[in-house]
């Protein structure tokens, strides 16, 4: 691991201009993810900015009704909250269903959304990869891929975004707040990006991976009302019964008045760059009849754009069956 | 003039147990390998060094977290409780001796970090935090009762490599039971 320097900031302003004077540092969460990338060498920051106990660990319900999570709120305390599993239970399913205990404990809101890929290829700095190294080259496509995307990938990486939590927050118009810090000795700037626009497109630059600002720090997530989520299911799929991250996961809510979809929300985890919000197969289901067959449609809608690889087509598959299986539960307990 | 290159080394506090340790650590170090190489507290136990086992539990705040991802400077501040820092003198804490009781291990390597991830469970379980077998995870549900199931689903991050699940997740609903019945008394 190269050697580093080592701060901790006690309030946003003070970790932005920490940040901003080092070009080689890196913001320190929970760590349970940057702390192994150090030690494999895909990360070697010069300075870490612990940010871990600055005051942004508050989950407040706003006034209209959703919920504003600040940014070091652990997965614990997250899936933990009332209110979350209250208003948005597919959100408390969702960080339960990642990692481990221990590492819920340690892991926050803001380094979830800014975790990287568990792609072998990238963890490992003897391979190419153009996610670590631009331009030198993609092994996965010819390789290892099981587990790789099927959707918005591209012929420079086809590695998947790992996270859980972020699936619920994409399915529930989740925005992201972020403070910079001011050229000048003024405030920090701020700024707002709903998850949707926060990943970037793969393209031919897989290293670039969201759209915030250089040097910017998440201060929270908001999440806004959304009744229909309190209606809602995170199922994941993996290759052991826990533990494990998915090969597929769904976070879907849906509101059927009278047989029909007057609602739905629905996000796919670990099929493509980032969580991916399905919003073809949302429009084949709103206003349609709450039945098995409009549900492989509004999947089929969503899953023509697939473009599977040689080793992981079953994914278009399994997650066609997942749409099914939890519309229809989700329909079914509406019914009841 | 250059500003002076900045310090990767601190000398560091560290509240293990109740007791204040300070030492200079190079930043690198883990919370693990400072507990382990520098204090000689070596019942916290280095199994895959990479956040995957669960082998180097630790409590810390009073919630388990593995220590080999845990930055010793990061941890300064913070209550630090290791294996060695459970018993009451020689009277052992509940899980300690439902693990003795049960034959919750059998090499034992893992143990420690078992012991400690299970105190937590018990924990957590009691502030009616739910888990990804539980049903219903609204709060009107209530709290899930600690089934065989809830066990394993929540010690799922601490592995085993004899395979001594059984007894472990016996042991863990042993010592929950001991504890509730001594919160009913």
């Amino acid at each position: 691991m190269r050697e580093f320097a080592y701060d901790r900031a006690l309030d946003v302003s003070g970790a932005l201009a920490l940040l901003d004077a080092d070009p080689d540092a890196r913001f320190l969460g929970g760590g349970t993810n940057l702390v192994d990338l150090m030690k494999t060498g895909v990360e070697r920051p010069a300075r870490l900015v612990d940010v871990r106990e600055l005051p942004l660990d508050d989950i407040e319900v706003t006034p209209d009704g959703g919920l504003r999570i600040g940014a070091t709120v652990t997965n614990s305390d997250l899936a933990a909250h009332p209110e979350v599993r209250r208003r948005y239970p597919a959100l408390a399913q969702a960080v339960l269903a990642g990692a481990s205990g221990q590492l819920r404990n340690m892991a926050t809101v803001g380094g979830n959304l800014l975790q990287r890929t568990r792609c072998g290829y990238f963890a490992d700095v003897t391979k190419p990869c153009n996610k670590r190294v631009p331009g030198s080259g993609c092994p996965a496509i010819e390789g290892e891929h099981h587990n790789h995307a099927i959707l918005g990938a591209s012929e420079h990486c086809v590695a998947t975004h790992p996270s859980d939590m972020g699936v619920a927050l994409t399915a529930f118009d989740a925005v992201v707040s972020y403070r910079t810090a001011d050229g000048s000795a003024g405030a920090p700037r701020g700024g707002e990006l709903p998850l949707a626009d926060f990943y970037l497109p793969v393209g031919d630059t897989p290293h670039r991976e969201t759209a915030l600002p250089p040097g910017a720090l998440i201060t929270g997530v908001t999440l806004p009302p959304a009744p229909v989520a309190a209606h809602s299911r995170y199922r994941k799929v993996r290759e052991r019964a826990s533990y494990a991250f998915a090969i597929g996961s769904i976070a879907a809510a849906l509101d059927v008045r009278d047989g029909a979809v007057r609602e739905v929300r629905l996000a796919f985890g670990a099929v493509a760059s980032r969580p991916w919000r399905a919003t073809a197969a949302e429009r084949v289901l709103t206003g349609a009849p709450a039945d098995a067959e409009t549900f492989a449609a509004a999947a089929d809608a969503e899953l023509a754009a697939a473009k599977p690889l040689p080793h992981n087509a079953y994914k278009v598959t399994l997650m066609r069956n997942l749409v099914v299986a939890v519309l229809t539960e989700l329909a079914e307990e509406a019914a009841r | 003039m250059a500003p002076a290159p900045s310090s990767t080394s601190s000398d560091i506090t560290l509240n293990i147990n109740g007791e204040k340790h300070t030492l200079p650590v190079d930043h690198r170090t883990t919370l693990l390998d400072a507990l382990r190489e520098r204090l000689d507290l070596t019942g916290t136990k280095k199994g895959c060094d990479q956040g995957q086992c669960g082998a180097c539990t630790v409590l810390l705040d009073g919630r388990r977290a593995v220590s080999c991802l845990q930055l010793a400077v990061a941890a300064e501040g913070r209550e630090i409780t290791t294996i060695e820092g459970l018993a009451d003198g020689d009277r052992l804490h509940p899980v300690q001796q439902a693990f003795l009781d049960l034959d919750g291990y059998q090499c034992g390597y893992c143990t420690p970090g078992q012991i400690c991830s299970a105190i937590a469970v018990i924990e957590e379980h009691a502030a009616g935090w739910p888990s990804a077998v539980t049903d219903d995870v609204r709060p009107e549900a209530g709290p899930p009762p600690l089934s065989p199931e809830e066990i394993r689903e929540r010690m799922s991050g601490n592995l085993c490599r004899c395979g001594a699940y059984v007894s472990i997740a016996q042991a863990v609903a042993r010592a929950a039971e001991a504890k509730t019945g001594e919160a009913a008394a």
